[in-house]
């Protein structure tokens, strides 16, 4: 019975499996919006609601209806196809990188440099990818970019903290530009036994991902006791770790279906995809704090700004292709 | 209609680039006749404090702008005079007719203005001195609400001899008005003008 259902599952066409997992992340939103609702509801028929709750409660709601916007505009995307998810993805990384930067401390002698990462590097570094050009993506940042851009700023002749602003500047286009575009780069990859189907392959890791993120959230907020990092991030808790991790990778598993992976290769991907997910919410909030922020700016309503939303997907969408990549490709 | 999409598009423009979110620190936002007096550091600063307006109230904003910059050539008149409602002055004082002119009598038919007391672009996060423009201004109309503004960022986005602007996040922070003292110095108002922009750093 259950091994019909499976097999039932993983014979759907391409375009019903698509169609079923939007169909499953509005009804998740739904819930998420009804739950929020009621909630609201619940708090406000109190004689004297605490400030904190309804403080919680209306980032939730906020965080939800941000969501239903985020989904939209990535089925939108997804809809355009290859282009316009593209598109989606070197916009994503330009707000990334104007946040970054925003908080970077640079000087004159960087303005060319910056100027041209974001109007010529972003296109270009895109582009290859909408070619399939996988030799070139794969060196154009870190090496090119890397030599380039400080002997750019270099002609300034401003030699004060050069180190220092060469660094943060390579560090915020390695995180925004490259390792954000290794999502969409799932697009290129000519994945055995599964040509045309890619689009589900980048709808899977961004599903897994930010469900980490949410799930993590949600068990932090109802379990959550032990702090994993107090300084770095209050947030993180080891139960919301151990709870939506688990979880997350459970879901993982139960959507191998859509993938080219087994039910416990899935389960693998989904471990790695949590656990650098986690790190690179880890870091990146390091790196925030260390530039004197809380957020990383306010473009999405109750989550902060696009790098607050997009840290987790930098550090694990590298790792996720390259695996990807190194396994099931020819 | 070209006046209409022109507006859409440079208001879609400046969104993209620099953010110009607004930040109304020191009051709400109102409708009533105001002065809006802020730094300036980059080309970019009238349009961003021109987008973080509300547009009811945008709608009545005029941005003084140069005329020997802003006068010259097609694009930029259209522009300067159609899109943005610009009230263009000279920047040279001359003998023979007074520069404040324009200003005052944009202020005598109703409408707000969006000035900048330093008169030209620095490089840097702080105001410079005041010129005495404002308080002329101030002096003429002391029920015109002054409304302190403060631009950061942008003299890292586009400053004076670059071409092309780097993108970076401008918040747009409104103080609350100042209030206007019949028997202030003209020195003195001005300090106190540009310590209310400074407060909101």
């Amino acid at each position: 019975m259950l091994t019909n259902f499976a097999n039932t599952l993983e014979m759907l066409d391409p375009t019903h499996k698509f169609y079923g997992l939007i169909g499953a992340v509005a009804a998740l939103l739904l819930i998420a919006s009804i739950v929020g609702w009621a909630l609201k509801r619940q708090l406000l028929a109190k004689n004297n609601p605490s400030e904190k709750s309804l403080k919680l409660i209306n980032n939730l709601i906020s965080r939800v209806n941000a969501w239903w916007v985020m989904v939209a505009i990535l089925i939108i995307a997804f809809l355009a196809g290859k282009l316009g998810t593209i598109i989606l993805f070197g916009f994503i990384s330009y707000f990334a990188l104007r946040e970054f930067m925003t908080l970077t401390p640079t000087r004159a002698g960087d303005h060319r440099t910056l100027s041209l990462a974001f109007f010529l590097l972003i296109p270009l570094h895109y582009y290859l990818i909408y070619t399939d050009w996988y030799g070139l993506f794969s060196v154009l940042i870190p090496v090119y970019a890397f030599l380039l851009m400080p002997s750019i700023s270099v002609l300034a002749q401003d030699t004060e903290h050069f180190l220092e602003r060469a660094a943060k500047i390579q560090w915020g286009v390695m995180i925004s530009i490259y390792c954000i575009s290794h999502a969409p780069a799932l697009l290129l990859l000519p994945i055995t036994n599964f040509e045309g189907q890619n689009t589900l392959l980048l709808f899977y890791f961004l599903l897994i991902v930010q469900l980490s993120d949410v799930l993590q959230y949600v068990f932090g907020n109802l379990f959550g006791k032990t702090k994993v990092a107090p300084v770095v991030s209050p947030n993180k808790t080891l139960e919301g770790l151990i709870g939506g991790g688990l979880s997350t990778i459970l879901v993982g598993t139960g959507l191998w279906w859509i993938t080219p992976f087994t039910p416990l290769q899935s389960a693998g991907m989904a471990t790695v995809i949590v656990i650098m997910g986690f790190l690179g919410g880890l870091v990146m909030s390091a790196i925030k704090r260390s530039l004197g922020a809380k957020d990383w700016g306010d473009m999405i309503e109750g989550h902060g700004g696009m790098l607050d939303r997009m840290d987790s997907v930098s550090f694990a969408a590298p790792v996720f292709f390259h695996l990807v990549r190194y396994y099931f490709t020819p | 209609m070209l006046i209409d999409i022109t507006r859409l598009a440079m208001i879609g423009l400046v969104r993209l680039l620099v953010g110009a979110h607004p930040r109304w620190v020191g009051a709400a936002p109102s409708l009533t006749q105001s002065i809006y007096f802020t730094n300036h550091t980059s080309h970019l600063d009238t349009l961003a404090l021109w987008v973080a307006l509300p547009s009811a109230i945008r709608a009545k904003a005029r941005p003084v702008a140069a005329k020997d910059y802003w006068g010259r050539g097609k694009i930029k008149r259209f522009i300067a005079l159609k899109v943005l409602n610009a009230v263009l002055i000279e920047r040279e004082v001359s003998r023979h007719s007074d520069p404040l002119a324009p200003l005052l009598a944009a202020l005598a038919a109703g409408d707000s203005l969006i000035l900048f007391p330093e008169g030209t672009r620095k490089a840097q996060a702080e105001p410079s001195d005041f010129k005495g423009g404002l308080y002329h201004l101030a002096e003429a109309f002391p029920h015109v609400k002054l409304i302190p503004v403060y631009l950061d960022t942008l003299h890292r986005c586009m400053p004076k001899g670059s071409y092309l602007p780097v993108p970076l996040i401008c918040t747009v922070r409104f103080g609350a008005t100042l209030t206007w003292q019949a028997d202030e110095h003209k020195k003195a108002f001005l300090t106190r003008a540009r310590t209310a922009i400074l407060s909101l750093i």
